[in-house]
């Protein structure tokens, strides 16, 4: 019996350690902090204020945030768009093949995310890939401008976010059962109304997963925006980044990330709200 | 022909995925410095590669950095997993719900918390500090593949091996390790992918003394990336592309 | 007979409890060498915690439970010297066949060779040789309980723990399993405990029969003294189908014969529990002990109750028929084919006599 507790001692000692100093201790100090002031010498300074978090509210901050916000819903949309018809025919193929095509979806990460970046950047360049391939086509007269724009930073996170989309919900497509699809049309669904009534709420849980596996990352990933988007596109992360590296404001920045998790917690609350009422309600 | 536009609509996404990759291999084997016309194929990036030690070595960085957390993170993760499904104690749903929000947190938010954490405590932003945070983001990961991989079986099974005589560790060792095996190589693996991939949170916590090769990569973006950076890619992406190729094939002619 | 042969396992005064409910209650229980005893009862009484308490999965509030002589409170699991057949069956899915049953022994260091002998011998015993390189997800049903077995039986162990073993099988492979477990013990001469919620595998399998109920034991017997004389209303209802009639006490003809009123009807009932006069009971006989006979006028002068058929069911070797009593009272008769016998088929519907084989009735006072 000895050996036991000594062995469960350790190992839940160990990770709770771990939690504790690398995750629970961090994210305290990132609230504390974005309710002290600004330091030029230390960082911060000990004294209390909620001017961090008005500040967040000024139009100049408050429209960053809600342009990120934006893109990041775009992306997770055409993320959704493009991933669930692909999720389905990946799950639902016979072939023996199919693991080796699941893991030709997660291959690209072996390549870091900034090359790959970077590799969108050559694309869209005024004289990159697409222009010439257009050019040639003769669809286009003159090269468009297509780097630095909005819609260049949206490619660019549907790009590296699309596998975080396709992963969650090719698990939930695979565990379908067929014959709940078949037990609709045998009632009279058409395969539309099928897919409506059955397919999509069976694989809800998926697609809620896959869109918060997007849209959260969509929200910080800077260095998309600063590749892609030159330097008027600033999503949060950007924001952040720049408030603890560049204007060296913790208090502010620490304000930023505490207002993003809380929303991020929000959004969480209501996805489990929604899980545990899909698992209650029986379907 | 609704048949075609599947397939075609299938392999479109496919190239969606590696399109950029191709033109990074593409671009590397070209003999222009600019990589936007082709100006015949060209092996002098890959030759000047090797004269650039800085690049090089940024790359053995990274993935010293991704052998050691993955590593680390899969032993402490499967430990950890196999606790978490075997015993019921105080404060267990608590580190179930930390883990839940580290899987779910933004990177940029833990890499504040983290770069925060190391200048309180002195730690100089580098080496050590690296391999905590790949650790970290990497640990809830190879919990939760080990975890739901485990509570696939019949708990019955580890009162069995008790029964039939096995104290704690035996049962760890001959039973729960063996019957986690894949999941701990998946975990593994899950980690190394997202230790090399990572850009966030390796941005915030290393520092001059340890560049890997992302950030070296970030910081040759705004004065022009050199075509080496090409050929480094494809090695890269090649190298283990080639590797599990050929295990698989090796696996398949075995069975 | 119990004093002729030694205690192997012996439970004072248990008492297990989670969250606050009481799953056993002061319960004693010994179990004797080399017996096949079955725990029957529904689910949730507490027979598969006994099991657990004996195997060292679970730890008893209070009480001493002891195993050969050795009291094991403090012992785990390995350390006990009884092997379990689960439920699910908890086969190692990652070892075949032959690694499955020898793993008892390799965790106590048998040498190698005994090891690779004793299993051989245990798999030709469960008819298993041929498939000692398969995994268990390549066997049927039948094939991995009998892995299962072996298993554990190969440790030969004092006591061997069966957790509800057959559920998981069909009808047939049941009744098969049934015979095969019996033989087994036979030639083996361990002492078995088995638990199971059918009473109909209780009856058929076991030395004695453990009857439980919300922690409590409510008989202890024979399968033939639980069946045919049910200590009270629980055992009787739970052992099989049974009719409930009640009764008054009208007076003590002598000491095994008592005077009553039966729904209604005076006779004569074989009793030698006292009774007092005037008090109420309660009298049980089972389907296949009642008998249906063409209903008279004077049907109630014979001791017999007047009714209506229901219902008649074929069920091969009987004719099953539900009556309903003048009263509204519901009973079933099972009879017993006789192809001599002209009158016996009724049709629902006909008037029906309702009588009973004589002195075949079990008398218990009307608890409430």
């Amino acid at each position: 019996m000895r050996d036991k507790s000594l062995f469960k001692f350790l190992t839940i000692g160990l990770l709770a350690l771990w939690l504790g100093i690398f995750v629970l201790i961090p994210n305290l100090m990132i609230v504390v902090t974005s309710f002290l002031q600004r330091s030029e010498e230390h960082f911060v300074d000990v004294l209390f204020t909620v001017e961090n978090y008005r500040k967040l509210f000024d139009p100049v901050y408050f429209g960053v945030f809600a342009h990120s916000t934006l893109l990041a819903l775009v992306a997770t949309l055409l993320c959704l768009l493009i991933g669930y018809p692909f999720a389905y025919r990946l799950a639902r193929l016979t072939t023996r093949w199919r693991p080796v095509l699941l893991v030709l979806v997660i291959i690209p990460f072996w390549t870091n995310s900034l090359i790959r970046t970077y590799a969108i950047k050559t694309i869209l360049a005024t004289k990159g890939l697409l222009n010439t391939v257009l050019l040639a086509l003769g669809l286009i007269d003159a090269p468009l401008r297509l780097l630095y724009t909005s819609s260049a930073v949206t490619v660019g996170m549907v790009y590296v976010l699309l596998p975080f989309m396709i992963l969650p919900l090719y698990a939930v497509i695979e565990k379908l059962d067929s014959s709940q699809i078949e037990a609709a049309s045998d009632l009279g669904a058409s395969r539309l109304q099928a897919f409506i009534r059955v397919v999509i709420p069976l694989t809800l849980p998926g697609i809620i997963a896959g869109s918060l596996l997007v849209f959260l990352p969509a929200l910080g990933m800077f260095y998309i925006a600063d590749l892609l988007g030159g330097a008027k596109d600033l999503l949060i992360g950007n924001f952040i980044k720049n408030q603890f590296l560049d204007a060296r404001d913790w208090p502010f920045g620490s304000a930023a990330s505490v207002t993003m998790t809380l929303a991020m917690a929000v959004i969480l609350l209501a996805y489990y709200r929604s899980i545990r009422r899909l698992n209650s309600g029986g379907i | 022909m609704a048949r075609w536009i599947r397939n075609g609509y299938f392999l479109l996404v496919y190239l969606f995925l590696y399109l950029p990759i191709l033109v990074l291999i593409a671009t590397s084997f070209n003999a222009s410095k600019y990589g936007t016309s082709w100006q015949g194929f060209s092996l002098k990036w890959y030759a000047s590669l090797f004269d650039n030690s800085l690049l090089v070595d940024a790359a053995i960085r990274s993935l010293i950095i991704a052998t050691l957390s993955a590593t680390l993170a899969t032993a402490l993760g499967t430990l950890s997993a196999v606790c978490l499904y075997r015993y019921r104690f105080a404060g267990r749903q608590v580190l179930n719900a930390l883990l839940f929000v580290m899987m779910m947190s933004p990177d940029i938010v833990m890499a504040i918390s983290l770069l925060m954490l190391f200048i309180v405590l002195h730690v100089q932003l580098g080496f050590w500090s690296l391999l905590l945070a790949h650790i970290t983001f990497s640990l809830p990961f190879v919990i939760i593949t080990v975890y739901s991989r485990l509570s696939g079986f019949d708990t019955r099974i580890i009162e069995a091996a008790r029964d039939l005589g096995a104290g704690e560790l035996r049962t760890f060792l001959r039973i729960l390790l063996p019957l986690a095996l894949p999941a701990v190589a998946a975990g593994w693996l899950l980690s190394f992918t997202l230790s090399v991939d990572d850009v966030i949170v390796s941005f915030f916590v290393t520092g001059p003394s340890f560049e890997i090769l992302p950030l070296k990569i970030y910081s040759m973006v705004r004065l022009g990336v050199k075509p080496e950076v090409n050929a480094l890619a494809t090695i890269l992406f090649l190298v283990p592309l080639l590797f599990v190729t050929l295990s698989q094939i090796l696996l398949r002619r075995k069975k | 007979m119990s004093e002729l042969r030694s205690a192997v396992v012996e439970l004072k005064n248990i008492v297990k409890s989670y969250d606050g409910k009481t799953i056993l209650d002061r319960l004693d229980l010994t179990v004797y060498d080399g017996e096949f005893l079955t725990l029957l009862g529904p689910s949730g009484c507490g027979k598969t915690t006994i099991l657990r308490l004996l195997a060292g999965f679970e730890a008893a509030d209070s009480g001493e439970i002891s195993i050969a002589g050795q009291a094991v409170n403090a012992l785990p699991p390995e350390q006990r010297n009884v092997n379990t057949v689960f439920q699910s069956y908890a086969l190692f899915p990652h070892m075949n066949v032959f690694d499955n049953v020898a793993f008892g022994l390799k965790m106590k260091k048998v040498p190698k060779e005994e090891v690779r002998q004793r299993v051989q011998e245990m798999l030709r015993m469960v008819r298993l040789e041929e498939y000692a390189a398969r995994r268990p997800h390549q066997l049927s049903g039948g094939q991995q309980q009998r892995v299962a077995i072996a298993r554990a039986v190969v440790n030969r162990p004092r006591v061997l723990l069966l957790d509800e073993s057959l559920n998981a099988l069909d009808y047939k492979l049941r009744k098969e399993m049934q015979v095969e477990l019996k033989q087994l013990q036979r030639r083996l001469g361990i002492t078995f405990i088995f638990v199971t919620h059918d009473q109909e595998e209780a009856l058929s399998m076991s030395d004695r029969v453990v009857v439980m109920c919300e922690g409590r034991i409510e008989q202890i017997g024979t399968p033939r003294q639980v069946y045919e004389t049910p200590a009270n209303l629980f055992v009787a209802r739970f052992v099989g189908e049974i009719n409930v009639f009640d009764g008054e006490v009208l007076e003590r003809i002598d000491p095994q014969v008592i005077r009553a009123v039966v729904e209604g009807l005076e006779c004569t009932l074989r009793s030698e529990r006292p009774f007092a006069r005037g008090e109420k009971i309660k009298i049980l006989l089972r389907p296949e002990d009642m008998r249906l006979s063409e209903a008279r006028d004077d049907a109630s002068a014979e001791g017999r109750l007047l009714g209506k058929v229901v219902e008649r069911t074929y069920k091969g070797m009987t004719l099953d028929s539900v009556i309903a009593l003048e009263n509204g009272k519901r009973i079933l008769a099972s009879e017993f084919f006789d192809e001599e016998d002209p009158s016996f088929d009724y049709d629902p519907g006909e008037r029906v006599a309702v009588g009973w084989v004589k002195n075949w009735e079990v008398v218990l006072p009307d608890a409430g």
